[in-house]
């Protein structure tokens, strides 16, 4: 187990490798002046970063390279080595260093996705209980038909119809931002205001999401009552609920905790479309708008960080399938 | 009833042969006709044809209005005040006051005859837009799927045939791809398009209503390890089997191996993730374009329409405008969804319902 960890870990550092390069490359195919100009003309409390600040950080980090093939070479590795320094860059949208922004933004997305993830879970495997016991039964359609349309809501889509309906036409809650500015809550009020402004976001991605995964818990449940310790169980006379909740339901759980350990890293990686829709501080948003004026330094650690979880998912994954199901054995 | 029909029907029955008592089905009959007894894949059938007749049909009668077209015909507001006032003698009058605001062009307007759907914040007839928008989201999902479903293919079998060391180069080029982040890294494709084309003598011209081809392109270059890995682990066990020692003993050549007698078996597979990734395409082009990835404003996509909706005021007051191009998304991605799922259930062999 252990060997088969370091040697996946091995691999991993390749992968990264391989996936920073054509990060790098995709990124040096900005024409240098364009990028400049873009960030020149960000204002930054009131005052413009020159472009000469601009390219001496990117020199500094290996960005600005001269367009050969050689230069390329030698911006790659002067950026390597900053990073494996733990030294991204500072963020010249931001004016902070790329670590300090994600650190201080990830929270808001991690928020957002761990209580949808909460209620998805809680939702989604009664429904798909249900839908696998009464098989092709009008329940078993109805849940269907109603998590197929779910999946297939563009997520922007439903969030301005929530958007719309919740915040504007009944004023429930708050419709974008998070926190009240003008309020100065304390104690208690002060996280039910930030509650307040997560409640539409969380929905959305709770009605887009649960869809995959009831289907999920349904087929997983289909294969277990066809299984032959489920006939087993019956032959000796058990009770049904006893069969489904104690035999099948259990083993049910192996694909969903493996799945979920899966899901945890990704958790951080914030939600680019959901958030913008709702102007949420995320690292999503803050993603989108660095993006958009070719931040290069935020963009190149953004990126590497998905990676990162990415990896580390499937790694956990992986693992997590061994340890649940001891029929497994890696390497 | 007469006797005689009594004896006729109690006669023994002649001994007939078996292949004129069955009535023999093709495969690819049977296929069909458990597709159509789900009542949900014909559903998504009917969803499909009816989006394809919109968009490709519909202009073709709705001719008024071109996407690109401005509604000049102007716009007459009349905005009633009531106003009350007391004079000195202390007695209150009323009166109306009419203002009238003219607008050069008709935007905005509420569903009528002239605009079914309206029109929009620069006037142009929100219907035709519709129509065109689905046009090129149709056809751009449909084109990166064949990419897509023709480099995993290729890919997929030369790992899954050979093995070894190249199964091995081919599967780790497939982990690196699976790694990189999908919406940010179009986000930076985006931004390097945008860059090319702003840049005045740039090798390679780049028309604004064009990008979303080539992001699309790119896309398709980066996602096809999924394909690949399905064709490659169906191919694993399917070499095995003995028609292809059959067809080793016959010297058939490698490609004709791969390709004429491995492919086809795993085409069951790939039709129905075809299909099932059509509607996931839809909702990804649909993202990008209202990420703003897409062509221009002026030209009309899906998810340009929805992006409307960022203003509060059409947000809150013109479902017409944003409304319709989401049902359609909805529409599409459900009508995939449920063909590919009726597809799965009727091309399983072992499916017997």
């Amino acid at each position: 187990m252990i060997k088969y960890i370091i040697k996946r870990l091995a691999l991993s550092v390749l992968i990264l490798f391989c996936v920073s390069v054509i990060m790098f490359v995709l990124i040096q195919l900005m024409p240098m002046d364009y990028v400049t100009q873009q960030i020149a003309a960000i204002e930054t409390k009131g005052e413009a970063v020159s472009e000469e600040t601009v390219q001496a950080l990117m020199s500094e980090y290996g960005y600005g390279t001269d367009g050969t093939l050689g230069g390329m070479f030698r911006g790659y590795f002067t950026w390597l080595r900053a990073t494996l320094r733990l030294d991204f860059g500072t963020s010249f949208k931001f004016q902070q260093p790329v670590a300090d922004v994600i650190a201080k933004n990830m929270w808001v997305s991690f928020a957002v996705a761990a209580i949808a993830t909460v209620f998805e879970f809680m939702i989604a495997i009664p429904l798909g209980i249900t839908a696998a016991t009464h098989q092709y039964s009008f329940r078993d359609y109805f849940v269907t038909v109603l998590v197929m349309i779910g999946i297939s809501l563009p997520s922007f889509f439903f969030g301005q119809i929530l958007k719309n309906m919740l915040a504007m036409q009944l004023g429930w809650f708050p419709s974008s931002g998070l926190g009240s500015a003008t309020m100065d809550y304390t104690g208690i009020w002060l996280i039910l205001d930030y509650v307040s402004y997560l409640v539409i976001p969380v929905l959305t991605v709770v009605v887009l999401s649960i869809g995959g995964r009831m289907r999920m818990t349904r087929t997983n449940m289909l294969e277990v009552l066809g299984s032959d310790y489920i006939r087993t169980a019956r032959a000796k006379g058990l009770s049904e609920t006893k069969v489904i909740y104690k035999h099948a339901f259990r083993n049910t759980l192996i694909p969903l905790v493996t799945s979920l350990a899966g899901l945890l890293p990704s958790l951080f990686s914030g939600a680019i479309i959901t958030e913008q829709v709702f102007g949420l501080p995320g690292i999503g948003n803050m993603a989108y708008q660095a993006t958009l004026v070719a931040d290069i330094p935020f963009i190149m650690g953004y990126n590497l960080f998905l990676a990162v979880l990415s990896i580390v998912g499937v790694l956990l994954a992986d693992i997590m399938y061994a340890v649940v199901d001891p029929r497994v054995k890696l390497g | 009833m007469s006797e005689k029909e009594i004896k006729i029907q109690n006669a023994p029955e002649k001994e007939e042969p078996l292949d004129k008592n069955v009535r023999l089905m093709s495969p690819g009959r049977m296929v069909v006709r458990r597709f159509f007894r789900s009542k949900l894949s014909v559903l998504g059938l009917v969803l499909i044809v009816f989006l394809f007749a919109f968009c490709w049909l519909g202009p073709v009668f709705y001719t008024q209005w071109d996407q690109t077209e401005v509604d000049y015909n102007g716009r007459v507001e009349y905005v009633q005040t009531l106003i009350t006032y007391v004079d000195e003698n202390g007695v209150e009058h009323s009166y109306y006051q009419l203002e009238e605001t003219r607008e050069d062009t008709n935007t905005l307007a509420k569903p009528s005859w002239e605009h079914p759907l309206g029109t929009d914040k620069t006037g142009k007839d929100v219907l035709a837009r519709l129509m065109y928008g689905g046009r090129i989201s149709l056809t751009i999902s449909f084109l990166t799927v064949f990419v897509i479903a023709a480099i995993g293919v290729v890919f997929g079998g030369i790992a899954g045939y050979f093995g070894g060391l190249i199964d091995n180069i081919i599967m780790r080029v497939c982990d690196v791809l699976m790694c990189l982040p999908g919406i940010p890294i179009m986000l930076v494709v985006g931004t390097v398009l945008d860059a090319w084309s702003k840049t005045p003598d740039f090798p390679i011209p780049i028309e604004p209503q064009h990008r979303i081809y080539y992001l699309m392109a790119f896309l398709s270059l980066i996602s096809w390890p999924g394909t690949a890995r399905l064709v490659r682990g169906q191919i694993l066990s399917l070499r095995e089997q003995e028609y292809m020692v059959a067809a080793e003993a016959m010297g058939y050549s490698t490609v004709r191996k791969i390709f004429k007698h491995l492919v086809p078996n795993v085409m069951p597979q790939l039709i129905v993730s075809m299909t099932l990734s059509l509607g996931s395409m839809i909702l990804y082009e649909a993202s990008l374009t209202y990420l703003g990835l897409g062509a221009p404003e002026q030209f009309a996509a899906w998810g340009t329409m929805i992006n409307a909706a960022n203003d509060s005021n059409i947000l809150q007051n013109y479902f017409n405008i944003w409304g319709p191009p989401g049902l359609c998304i909805i529409m599409a991605v459900l009508g995939f969804n449920f063909v590919g799922d009726g597809l799965r259930d009727a091309l399983d062999p072992k499916m017997r319902r």
